[in-house]
């Protein structure tokens, strides 16, 4: 179990591994965004939050694909699921590390783009709160749909069309939370609803993705 | 001991094999032979557990079967060693000196296998077999890009894993220089096509 983890980090951190994909997405969006829309700190502070929300979330959705692509190419996956681990700990795995290479990354770097982008200082808390417990759904939901379209050739577009749909409504809380944190609202509501979400999908959808997987290797 | 009853499995919906028997005891090796698309591969699978049958049994100790894919399963920017101790720890066996030694890769332990060659990496799928610990080894064409050494390296590796109670089946075309393996012929196992006609609903619409 923690030698698959330690594998894919590897393989994620070594020359190929595709990390750093998402964060480099983010980091351009946070400073095209100011470009386009025009330098108004308060315009930018009053989109900030969506706009944060929405550059995670697209990052996120980057590097899905490869989830499972690379194992399923090089015939592990077919080894893995004959190996003695459960495919349900190998879908789990999988998505913790795509959130420890993806996820985990944009919270950390997230209050430096909400500086490029005048968010007010006391969102500051609840955007890194909100990507915390959010961008977990993100990979958790993302790995599901990598499941369901491995072995299809070019399955991102698919893919895409298959979890945007999903991701709207962590999309939602998660924007909520910072706008309403913006504004010195509670966001009691929205933030429960957000860890709601995410914790529903990391109990169930792990099962979901091991049974798409298994009826995509047959 | 591996035991196939009357199996019958499916390629892409189709039926390839029907009423296939074997079984395997301790010490003994089954090659498989047979034309290409006769469903070997579809074969090994199946007894690997990746598709399931359309009929018939196959019994098997639990957690007893190794299989090695046409694929090795080797991440390229990983060396040879990180390669081989990943599938020791996911199948909870210790030491890969011993397969590395065995499958002539010690020297090669520090390179990443996208510089191997197409036989090196050959050699190193297989030897993530001798780490998996399970006695009975499904390989599907074990031998595709080995020259004659390696070939004959991994008779002895097969030998050597069939003397230790192991069991081995697999689909090759090469002479392993195991004149002890059974050799079962597919091509009579074909599976009869679905007349046209025979009374399927959706036949009317095709």
């Amino acid at each position: 179990m923690i030698a698959l983890l330690t594998r894919d980090l590897r393989l994620a951190l070594r020359a190929g591994g595709g990390f750093g994909l998402g964060l480099a997405f983010f980091l351009i969006l946070a400073v095209l965004v100011p470009l386009g829309v025009g330098p108004e700190p308060a315009t930018l502070a009053v989109i900030a939050p969506g706009i944060l929300w929405v550059g995670a979330l697209l990052a996120c959705l980057l590097s899905l694909d490869r989830i499972f692509a690379l194992d399923y190419e090089d015939g592990s996956l077919d080894l893995l699921a004959t190996a003695p681990v459960p495919l349900e700990a190998v879908v789990s795995i999988k998505a913790l590390a795509h959130w420890l290479t993806t996820g985990l990354p944009l919270v950390l770097i997230s209050p430096v783009m909400g500086l490029l982008l005048f968010l007010p200082g006391e969102a500051y808390l609840w955007l890194i709160l909100s990507l915390l417990l959010g961008t977990p759904a993100l990979s958790v939901i993302g790995t599901f749909g990598a499941a369901l379209t491995v072995g299809l050739k070019r399955g991102g577009l698919l893919l895409s069309l298959l979890v945007l749909p999903l991701y709207i409504p962590t999309l939602v809380f998660g924007a909520e939370v910072v706008a309403r944190g913006a504004q010195g609202l509670s966001t009691a509501t929205p933030l429960a609803l957000l860890a709601g979400l995410t914790l529903g999908a990391v109990a169930l959808l792990p099962f979901a993705s091991a049974l798409v997987l298994r009826i995509n290797l047959r | 001991m591996l035991r196939v009853h009357n199996l019958a499995c499916a390629r892409g919906g189709l039926p390839l094999l029907e009423g296939v028997s074997f079984a395997l005891a301790p010490g003994q090796a089954l090659v498989l032979r047979g034309p290409n698309g006769c469903g070997k591969t579809t074969l090994l699978r199946c007894v690997a557990g990746l598709q399931p049958a359309l009929a018939g049994q196959i019994a098997a100790p639990p957690d007893s079967i190794a299989y090695a894919a046409h694929a090795d399963g080797i991440k390229s920017t990983l060396t040879v060693a990180e390669n081989l101790e990943f599938w020791a720890a996911i199948y909870g066996t210790a030491g890969i000196a011993k397969a590395l030694e065995r499958m002539n890769l010690k020297a090669l332990s520090t390179r990443a296998a996208q510089n191997l060659s197409a036989g090196q990496k050959r050699r190193l799928g297989l030897a993530r077999l001798m780490v998996t610990g399970r006695p009975v080894w499904v390989l599907d064409e074990p031998t595709v890009s080995l020259d004659h050494a390696s070939v004959a390296l991994f008779g002895d590796v097969v030998r050597a894993h069939l003397a230790g109670g192991g069991m081995a089946l697999m689909a090759t075309h090469i002479d392993l220089g195991l004149p002890e393996a059974e050799i079962l012929d597919l091509a009579p196992f074909k599976a009869q096509m679905p007349q046209p006609g025979s009374g399927a609903f959706d036949e009317a619409f095709l």
